[in-house]
């Protein structure tokens, strides 16, 4: 029984009049924890009660600790009939479970009521005693601390990235429940809620526990979804990333002391070259490459499909040089179908003797069962035959390739969902691979063994894994899964970007990290990434490679997709902007198995052409790589949406891209021609236009850097090795590079000239305005710290008539560009300043509905660094940025199978000491516990001493506690402003620290109405639900001690309306990291200490404008 | 494709001070979006007349939603729900509650019941004030009226600290309450002259010098009622009128103190002695009710008219008034001093106040 949860109600205010008799309400507070309910006394006739009960305590064991919400009930006495219910509060105790999050909650919070909305606030303070437990059995895993932010958390540094960690839960959706038909809305939405709430619990738990076994202490990226399977469940599901972390000391920067071992790694022998940055060894990466796999279910029976492996489709973009295409299918080589792309792009080979495997066709495409189909983005194989390169990398990329795919073939699944690394982590990207598989839904029958799900899920990661090794890669990095529901039918999603970890952060014991130091200086900073990790000999697909623009060393595609934040030490030219490709594909309706083959049957042409969508539109952009590429599929009734959103930069490393090119397929006739012209200089100034837009000026054409023989000092050296030992190369590259404009576009009918046109329609951003779906924007980099976070809803109904793919598609895309539109006009008055983060969210609730959310966060900056976008600024930017990290960044990836061997106890160390020597404050309050380790060590300790009493480090934290909570509670009862409390979907807040991680916030909640109309219709509802929704958010971050929440998120926003009966209901799940901020220029005024801190959001509450 | 749902929520509330007026003033959204296109903002921010309705529409939905709060000033500040800076609130609050002062002149010494309510189209016609905007003042002003009603201590304090209000428009709220309370007549033909701006300097003065909670903070009646004793100490004043000696002794020296130094010192003489009758009789009269309503009638009727019919400069009333009202010290059997001077304090200003075209 070790944890005591305590429970004090001190007042309410702004209660809802229940007796209209008197206009008064007789107020009292049931407080349920568990199966354990007090009641406080009724206050009676007022609407701001003053309770002050006593301590309420639940003598809990930890694992109901962890799974439990602590439920807090407000109601009306009525001394005649049943008592009515005013409202309720949800509190998620976890966050007072681990040593460094918070030690009380206190704090107004809103009463919720799922048909009223919020009814008033009540006051309440939570704490609790957590005994020692080393019951080595135990289920419950107390002290695993929990991240949505997908990086490693400012104030933390990483000891030991662990890797993928998941589970899933599922149970029985109370909505669908018989009894739900006699129950009134309002309990049935609580039953949900409440059960959803429980089931997070459990599964965080139940992560948790995996990470203990592990031997991590956390889980960063923590992303937890919910499938409304309707009839069939309910599936609460979660990934992460398990990892080690060490809280850093304010004041010491201590020395990674763990990867020590590595450190003293002998130098390779094949490592001829003194020059660090003329190694290219490293697996050499292709750019853009997604490999996708369809498994649209085979087998229909009930208990849902297996995977679908015979479908296989190929359709293979490659946007290319003109001329011959060639394709090279590695993986189903007899695969001659043509896909659709096919008719816009061919390429051409120059200079190279490989005969082309087919000719382009422009049939339509042709479906093919056949073996596994991995699709992917077919590079142009300009190049290919060479070679050469790999000749000296060779053998050492097999090495390392034979190293860290040892160490990380130990685990299942060597996933990563963090988008953001240490610099140095990634050696190479390989490109997008992602998975989907059509599922029909089955009823769960024992929800304890949700065995289909997981094999679901199994089967979908291990074609991801396989992917990624088709890539060359050993890793997925930026990993995430998506399901789509429309009534039986379910879309599994997966994707990822295949990668190269350094092998110096892979603690290997076999190979003894003897590659270590070459790698690291194998990777030139800034392009490394950008490098194949495939053989070239052996390429997964046709791509077109040239060498490295920035270092001449390593093949680079001229295309790069990814799902990962812009690499810190990535070099940029110019801006980037936000990229979306939007589909509509009509689909008949029908039931089960049929409706799963028809939609199993379209997903690849859809996959298809969202591709080329993006490809030309990065291609107007002058643009050549896409970053945090997210691709939703959604499936309706009578269609399926496609919607890519992504980030487009220039990356300095890979080639300029072509233009693009309008060919006509009526050579003859002269208006069409004419017609064609036009087309054309309209595409080629829009180019030029977006060019000087985003300020993508790249230095100068490469083939004249290559030719010249004397190339900038700095890579001189480097260049001359090159140049003389792949002289033949170069020579074809040059060649190739002369074609490089070769991006055809080739317009046969009407369908491809609504592609240009819709090319077209799509307007940059007013001036001032940037966007971009990624956690930072490329050359912006002088934020103020303003900001402004937000979602904005559409519903919009389709015409019912003429439904083709053309009309949707149109309308389909001007809902988002009016969606985008409406955004910059409501924020103009933030100008200049970039909606970072932006992320859409497709619905199809109804037959001719489409709902779409989109959340951002609009973060100003100063416009007039920003105009010159000098190098100073963005150098010292990231000197800072590097060194920020280069605590975060030096640990080993955990891949060994000793554990001791990896254990961190040196930094633990050093962090107490650090700790110590901080004047006046007790080490266990900084840190509470600076690590897992010494928190066990202190826990045996006391147990030892047979002590029973709760760890020194809650006694210590506690007078501080109290005092802030008296600090806080005086102004909160008199007429004090409400403490402002920042969102932001980023993981940090612009010209501010972060000094405490405070919890996950992870909450859902339901709001039904009966009386739409008089809400002011859906609108009013959803705007009013949305607002409380932020509201209650906001109050828990406070009532933590809180003033931020970063990372934050809104997973779900389902919709249903029903008009006729005045009904509506909406469900939200949201989540994030409440953390505590300190103004930078605060900072450089107070000292460095603790307390001062923790009293910050009282202080600067009032100040700070959001 | 016609959006059925359209909304936008911000985790600071977004607040379009221009759309907020339009708002205030009663537009629809129609005619919002009408007005803010000739305003012009399309052209700055290049945008359709769809994303300008889409934010019209938002805007007046966050009102709506603010509206209930700003009924209750101090629970906006203390609410959850909207995220809103400090200064921001202070603006949403101080112009929700501004009022046009020829809509209040309106309503001046109304009683704020349904049945005006119902007359306020009929006010809206006249001032040009939309319906919609009026019927929200009204509502101000009524929601005020019952908050302070049975308070204790000085109205405007009471209004600030329950709303929120700046100290002037707190000020302008308490003249609405009293004169609500009073009942005071000022619509009469004659009295048009006078401006909300008058009447409320006024009640003002009437509150400062007369009232109790000017006196003495804690005292039992509201702060909106003159208290009974004063008023009915005042018949004691008619001793300065009834007894001809002491009219004539007052007369003498006035006259004495005037001579030479106003420019209508014989129409003041000729008329000392009505003049003075009435201004002592406005406050013998305030104890009965129908009396309390001519108050302003009688001053205008009775004081002002003759004064403006003569030519007197508005220096020659405060001198005369200045001497008149000190001059009864030397009367050694008028034995009321104080009593004269709290009571001739108020009817000098307001007559100064109001002596104007």
């Amino acid at each position: 029984m070790p944890g005591k949860l305590k429970v004090k109600i001190v007042a309410g205010r702004h209660l809802p009049v229940m007796d209209r008799a008197s206009d008064l309400t007789d107020a009292f507070v049931e407080v349920k924890f568990g199966n354990t309910t007090f009641k406080t006394d009724v206050y009676p006739k007022s609407l701001n009660p003053q309770w002050n009960s006593e301590w309420f305590k639940f003598e809990v064991d930890d694992e109901e600790l962890q799974d439990e919400p602590l439920q807090i009930t407000v109601l009306d006495h009525d001394t005649y009939s049943a008592n009515d219910a005013i409202g309720k509060v949800y509190i998620d105790i976890d966050p007072l479970l681990y040593s460094e999050a918070a030690t009380v909650i206190s704090g107004w919070f809103p009463i919720y009521d799922t048909i009223h909305g919020i009814r008033g606030e009540i006051n309440v303070v939570v704490k609790v005693d957590l005994f020692n437990d080393l019951n080595r059995f135990r289920q419950s895993s107390c002290g695993v601390k929990f991240f949505c932010t997908t990086s490693i958390p400012k104030c933390y540094r990483a000891v030991i990235i662990h890797g993928f960690v998941e589970e899933l839960v599922v149970n029985e959706d109370p909505e669908y429940q018989w009894i739900d038909r006699i129950r009134t809305p309002r309990a049935s939405n609580e039953a949900r809620q409440r059960l959803i709430s429980l089931m997070s619990g459990e599964l965080q738990r139940k992560i948790g526990l995996k990470v203990l076994e592990m031997r991590g202490n956390a889980v960063v990226g923590y992303l937890q979804c919910f499938d409304l399977e309707g009839e069939s469940g309910l599936v609460v599901r979660a990934i992460g990333t398990a990892c080690t972390l060490d809280k850093l000391s304010n004041t010491s920067a201590f020395l990674p002391a763990c990867n020590s071992p590595s450190k003293e790694m002998k130098e390779i022998p094949f490592n001829e070259d003194p020059n660090p940055n003329t190694h290219s060894s490293g697996p050499s990466t292709p750019l853009k490459n997604q490999t996708y796999s369809f498994s649209p279910s085979k087998s229909y029976s009930r208990q849902s499909s297996s995977s679908d492996t015979d479908l296989s489709l190929t359709p293979k973009t490659a946007p290319s040089p003109q001329g011959p295409r060639i394709f090279l299918f590695p993986s189903s080589p007899t695969l001659s179908c043509d896909s659709p792309h096919l008719k816009k792009s061919c390429l051409l080979l120059s200079g190279s003797s490989l005969n082309p495997l087919h000719s382009s066709h422009v049939s339509p495409v042709v479906l093919r069962k056949s073996v596994s189909f991995t699709e992917e983005l077919l590079l142009a194989a300009s190049g290919m035959g060479s070679g050469s390169a790999g000749k000296e990398g060779g053998p050492f990329k097999t090495l390392l390739r034979q190293q860290t795919q040892s160490a990380l073939e130990q685990r299942e699944f060597p996933f990563f969902t963090l988008t953001t690394f240490p610099p140095g982590f990634l050696v190479h990207v390989g490109g997008v691979v992602s998975a989907r598989s059509v599922k029909l839904l089955d009823r769960i029958h024992n929800p304890d063994e949700p065995e289909t799900r997981d094999a679901w899920w199994a089967e979908i990661r291990q074609e991801i894994k396989s992917h990624a090794k088709a890539l060359g890669c050993h890793a997925v990095v930026g990993y995430s899964e998506s399901t789509s529901i429309c009534e039986e039918v379910c879309i599994l999603s997966a994707s990822g970007t295949a990668a190269v970890l350094n092998p110096r952060f892979l603690q290997d014991g076999t190979m003894e990290g003897c590659l270590e130091q070459r790698i690291e200086e194998a990777s030139p900073p800034g392009c490394g990434f950008c490098h194949i990790p495939y053989d070239e000999l052996n390429m997964p697909f046709p791509a077109h490679l040239t060498y490295c623009y920035n270092c001449r060393k390593q093949k680079v595609p001229d295309v790069l997709f990814t799902t990962i934040d812009l690499p810190v030490e990535a070099i940029v030219i110019g801006k980037g902007c936000l990229i979306q490709a939007r589909l509509c594909r009509l689909k008949k309706k029908a039931q089960a198995e049929a409706n799963a083959t028809s939609i199993s049957n379209l997903l690849p042409f859809m996959e298809y052409e969202v591709h080329t969508q993006l490809m030309n539109k990065l291609k107007l952009r002058g643009m050549n790589a896409l970053f945090g590429l997210r691709i939703q599929i959604t499936v309706g009734e009578n269609m399926l949406m496609g919607l890519a959103s992504a980030t487009g930069v220039y990356l300095a490393a890979l080639p300029t891209p072509g233009g693009i090119q309008i060919a006509g397929k009526t050579p003859n006739d002269g208006t069409y021609e004419q017609h064609i012209s036009h087309m054309q200089k309209k595409i080629n100034d829009t180019i030029a236009k977006n060019k000087e837009l985003y300020e993508i000026n790249p230095p100068e054409l490469p083939e004249e850097i290559i030719g010249s023989p004397i190339p900038e000092p700095r890579q001189r050296s480097r260049l001359l090795r090159s140049q003389s030992e792949s002289s033949d190369e170069v020579t074809e590259l040059d060649l190739s590079h002369g074609k490089k404009d070769a991006f055809v576009l080739e317009i046969d009918d009407t369908d491809a000239m609504e592609d240009v046109h819709s090319l077209l329609t799509d307007v940059p951003p007013p001036s001032g305005f940037y966007s971009c779906n990624t956690e930072i924007m490329p050359g912006i980099n002088n934020w103020t710290p303003e900001i402004q976070m937000f979602t904005a809803v559409r519903v919009s109904r389709l015409s019912n008539i003429n439904l083709t793919n053309q009309t949707l598609n149109k309308n389909f895309n001007d809902l988002c560009e009016n969606l985008l539109k409406s955004l910059y006009f409501k924020l103009r008055s933030m100008v200049p300043c970039c909606l970072c983060h932006v992320n859409f969210t497709v619905a199809l609730p109804e037959d001719e509905l489409v709902q779409i959310a989109v959340t951002a966060v609009a973060i100003t900056f100063d416009k007039n660094q920003a105009l010159q976008a000098n190098k100073a600024p963005t150098e010292k930017s990231q000197q800072r940025a590097s060194t920020d990290n280069e605590d975060q960044l030096q640990f080993p990836l955990e891949l060994c199978s000793d554990p001791l061997a990896s254990q961190p106890f040196p930094p633990a160390k050093e962090v107490l000491e650090g700790a110590s020597s901080h004047t006046g404050i007790p080490a266990a309050q900084r840190d509470r516990c600076n690590s897992w380790i010494e928190l066990i060590k202190l826990k045996a300790q006391t147990i030892r001493r047979g002590s029973i009493k709760t760890t020194a480090s809650l006694d210590k934290a506690s007078p501080l506690a109290e005092g802030y909570l008296r600090h806080r509670s005086v102004p909160s009862c008199t007429n004090s402003t409400v403490s402002v409390v920042k969102m932001t979907p980023l993981s940090f807040l612009p010209g501010a620290k972060i000094t405490k991680y405070l919890g996950i916030i992870n909450m859902f909640f339901i709001r039904e109405t009966t009386s739409l109309r008089e809400e002011g219709g859906v609108s009013g509802f959803l705007h009013a639900f949305i607002a409380e929704v932020f509201a209650m958010v906001r109050a828990h971050v406070a009532a933590l001690g809180g003033n931020a929440v970063v990372s934050y998120i809104m997973k779900q926003c389902v919709f249903m309306e029903n008009p006729n009966k005045n009904q509506a209901q909406c469900l939200i799940n949201v989540s994030g990291d409440a953390v505590i901020f300190v103004r930078e220029s605060e900072l450089e005024m107070l000292p460095v200490q603790p307390s001062t801190v923790v009293s910050q959001p009282t202080s600067s509450g009032g100040d700070v404008t959001t | 494709m016609t959006s059925d749902l359209d909304i936008f929520v911000g985790n600071t509330t977004l607040i379009d001070e221009e759309v907020y007026q339009l708002w205030l003033d009663g537009h629809s959204v129609a005619e919002a979006v009408a007005r803010r296109l000739r305003g012009g903002v399309l052209e700055r921010a290049g945008t359709s007349v769809a994303v300008l309705q889409s934010d019209t529409r938002d805007h007046y939905r966050t009102f709506q939603m603010l509206e209930r709060l700003l009924h209750a000033p101090p629970r906006l500040l203390q609410q959850l729900l909207f995220q809103i800076p400090p200064s921001r609130q202070a603006m949403l609050v101080q112009r929700y509650y501004a009022f046009e002062e020829s809509f209040a002149r309106e309503l001046l010494g109304k009683k704020l019941s349904k049945g005006t309510k119902k007359d306020l189209d009929e006010i809206s016609a006249r001032t040009g004030v939309s319906i919609k905007s009026c019927r929200r003042q009204f509502d101000n002003f009524k929601r005020v009226f019952k908050a302070v009603e049975e308070l204790r201590g000085p109205l405007a304090d009471n209004i600030q600290q329950l709303f929120l209000l700046p100290p002037p428009l707190a000020r302008d709220y308490a003249a609405v309450v009293f004169f609500a309370n009073s009942r005071f007549e000022t619509g009469k033909r004659r009295l048009q002259f006078l401006t909300f701006g008058d009447f409320a300097a006024c009640a003002q003065h009437m509150m400062l010098h007369w009232t109790q909670g000017a006196l003495a903070p804690e005292a039992a009646e509201p702060d909106g009622d003159v208290p009974k004793s004063f008023l009915q100490d005042l018949k004691e004043l008619k001793v300065l009128v009834a007894d001809k000696d002491l009219l004539d002794l007052h007369k003498s020296l006035v006259c004495t103190a005037l001579r030479g130094k106003i420019s209508v010192y014989n129409e003041m003489e000729a008329n000392f002695k009505p003049l003075s009758r009435a201004l002592v009789n406005v406050g013998g009269k305030l104890t009965h009710a129908r009396d309390v309503r001519d108050f302003f009638v009688d001053l205008v009727e009775k004081v002002i008219e003759p004064c403006r019919s003569d030519k007197w400069s508005p220096a020659d009333l405060r001198l005369f008034l200045g001497h008149y009202t000190a001059a009864p010290r030397a009367l050694p059997a008028f034995r009321h001093q104080a009593l004269w001077e709290r009571y001739m304090a108020v009817i000098t200003a307001c007559l100064l106040r109001m002596y104007h075209d």
